[in-house]
């Protein structure tokens, strides 16, 4: 049979050409139009090739905020993964507790960003904030808004409370997707409980896990609010990780250059980590 | 190698049984003898499965206590009971090689590993995995990954009893036949205790000396294939049992004869006197004798299924089916006769003793 060709169809997927151009090719265009050119206000620009890129690769704030944005994703994916993990085992399978642990743990997802920033920078002052105040209380010296140290703690304590329950609700639906009769099997075969998590838990969980680590190392990459609103980047820039950095860089000091040329990094610097972690993942399952 | 006693035991899955309907096994009160074949049949939801799970400890009984050898281990967990079981689907460890699999009930109760080889490599031999022991236990297809499973019920030799929890359904055809007589050379070679549970006849009546036929938490009948067919002891085994299965059709008794409409049937033996309820007469197929003499009937329809030919027919307005040979002729004005050997007469669906 001949195939009927319709190029008036393809006026059927323009709707979507526009909404995709506008909401990303054109900013997206924009940013590296910026990234390249030079501009004094007045609408002037000049060709500057790639100086702006060159200068961000050789700028040593860039390589501090890229350490910190680093350091901060690695602590979150170690802390939130394995935490997540055993927050999911250690729920309940069935019987009406399910339903409130599920809606516990869907809580903290539920509040705006800026809220949680807004939330943790209250709760943890130290003269009248509950967390801040009980730390003190303790004799440990504690000031999120002037000790790198106590800032660094509050940032990554919050994170931990706003996105751990992501990774416990996505390990929680590969647990309860396993059917009883491995765990039976395990029994009868006289499996401890670390060998029941070893070979049947966790080879069960790897693929939602996948996930969970994809979606918390490209979140946590990119964070932006809630340090912003807790600790605005400080003490000095102790807690500045790459957005928070790059706002500064585009809107506190108007380079915009620099600014444009940073973005187009940070965001292929996400994807390829992003690749490169799907890749090995799921290499690692065709193996096996 | 064990004798296991079912004393009394009941179950109900609700935490506050009150009538038998909230119980899924009623009353088991029954012993498997010690190396014996034993297959559990029945239909879904009978209870047979249930029966399994608390013979290996999955489940603990609400009521009654279960015996290995005499002693009791109604609170003892699966593992302190050392049992083997099979499930429905296979249930292996993706992430290491068949050999492995193999080997983990064994490492997992600290067996030398000098030990675990010779075992594993003698179930591999056994289950015909050898060729892949070294491979991963992902991606193989779904009778292999049921071998595993097997081959981990098989493995060690020193359990009380192994228990298969209908481990073929997953499996095709022709391996079925395969595996249900490895499996019966198996129980002849090492005189496991083993108990199948299926809902499926042929599987039972070829792999079991003894079959335990259940129907709604309750055995109703146990006994050897034969008698299983000749005398089942509940309407429920007559149509279970065999295909066709059982005629049964309301009768009223007396004396030695049965009355069904406008028919008299003569009985083999008069049933005991005094027996009230539903009267039924039982006859399979295979007794009912299609001629020129007996008992009018029309039939409706014959289904030629290769080795004989199924007669079904009208009786007296209740439908009734008939075996005849392969080259036998049906009349043009067709008759029955019951042969009275197979005749059973059930009151209340329990089946009555005949006097001679």
């Amino acid at each position: 049979m001949d195939k009927t060709w319709n190029n008036k169809a393809w006026f059927m997927v323009l709707p979507v050409l526009v909404l995709v151009a506008f909401n990303a090719i054109i900013p997206l265009m924009t940013v590296v139009n910026y990234s390249v050119q030079e501009t004094f206000g007045n609408n002037l620009f000049f060709f500057e090739g790639v100086k702006w890129f060159q200068e961000v690769l050789n700028s040593p704030r860039f390589h501090a905020s890229l350490l910190r944005q680093f350091a901060f994703t690695g602590l979150i994916l170690l802390i939130e993964v394995p935490l997540g993990v055993a927050v999911a085992l250690a729920m309940p399978r069935s019987g009406p507790w399910v339903a409130v642990c599920l809606v516990l743990m869907s809580l903290p997802l539920l509040i705006p960003w800026n809220v949680v920033g807004a939330m943790w920078n209250i709760f943890a002052l130290p003269d009248i904030g509950l967390l801040g105040y009980v730390i003190n209380a303790m004799g440990i010296s504690y000031n999120f808004t002037s000790q790198p140290l106590s800032a660094w703690f509050t940032v990554v304590l919050m994170d931990v409370w706003h996105w751990t329950s992501l990774v416990v609700l996505l390990a929680y639906a590969g647990l309860v997707s396993i059917p009883d009769a491995y765990y039976q099997a395990a029994k009868i075969d006289g499996a401890s409980r670390w060998s029941v998590f070893r070979f049947i838990q966790l080879p069960k969980m790897k693929r939602v896990l996948t996930i969970a680590m994809l979606l918390r190392f490209m979140d946590s990459f990119m964070v932006y609010t809630e340090p912003f609103v807790l600790t605005g980047g400080g003490p000095g820039n102790a807690t500045t990780f790459l957005s928070i950095d790059l706002v500064k860089a585009a809107l506190g000091e108007f380079n915009l250059g620099i600014a444009a040329a940073m973005s187009i990094i940070y965001f292929l610097m996400t994807l390829l980590v992003s690749w490169l972690f799907y890749t090995l993942m799921t290499q690692s399952e065709a193996e096996g | 190698m064990a004798r296991i006693d079912c004393n009394h035991i009941r179950h109900a899955y609700g935490p506050h049984p009150k009538s038998d309907k909230d119980y899924a096994l009623k009353e088991v009160h029954h012993a498997f003898e010690d190396g014996g074949a034993y297959a559990l049949l029945g239909p879904s939801g009978c209870g047979k499965t249930t029966l399994l799970n608390i013979i290996s400890g999955l489940l603990y009984p609400s009521h009654g206590e279960l015996l290995f050898d005499g002693k009791d281990v109604t609170n003892l967990s699966t593992q302190e009971r050392n049992i083997a079981q099979v499930f429905q689907f296979p249930v292996i460890y993706d992430t290491m090689t068949v050999y492995d699999n193999l080997a983990f009930p064994l490492r997992n109760r600290g067996v030398p590993e000098p030990d675990v080889d010779r075992k594993v490599r003698e179930t591999l031999e056994m289950t015909g995995l050898a060729d892949m022991a070294k491979r991963k236990a992902r991606g193989l297809t779904a009778d292999q990954k049921q071998k595993i499973s097997l081959g981990r019920g098989l493995v060690r030799s020193d359990v009380n009893a192994i228990l298969f929890d209908e481990p073929l359904t997953v499996i095709d055809p022709h391996m079925k036949w395969v595996l249900r007589s490895q499996l019966k050379q198996l129980h002849r070679r090492f005189g496991f205790t083993m108990v199948y549970v299926t809902h499926d006849q042929t599987e039972a009546l070829t792999f079991a000396e003894n079959v335990v036929v259940m129907y709604e938490g309750e055995i109703v009948q146990i006994g050897s294939p034969a008698e299983l067919f000749e005398r089942p002891k509940h309407t429920f085994v007559g149509y279970f049992i065999g295909s066709p299965g059982m005629n049964v059709m309301p009768v009223a008794v007396e004396g030695r004869s049965a009355r069904l409409g406008s028919q008299t049937i003569e009985l083999p033996g008069a049933p005991k006197a005094g027996i009230t309820g539903a009267i039924e007469l039982g006859i399979r197929p295979e007794y009912v004798r299609l001629g020129a003499s007996g008992m009018p009937v029309s039939i409706r329809k014959v289904e030629d299924i290769g080795r004989h030919k199924v007669v079904r027919a009208s009786f007296e307005g209740r439908d009734i089916a008939a075996i005849v040979g392969e080259d036998e002729d049906i009349p043009a004005d067709p008759k029955i006769a019951f042969d009275p050997a197979g005749i059973n007469i059930y009151a209340d669906s329990w089946r009555v003793e005949m006097g001679g």
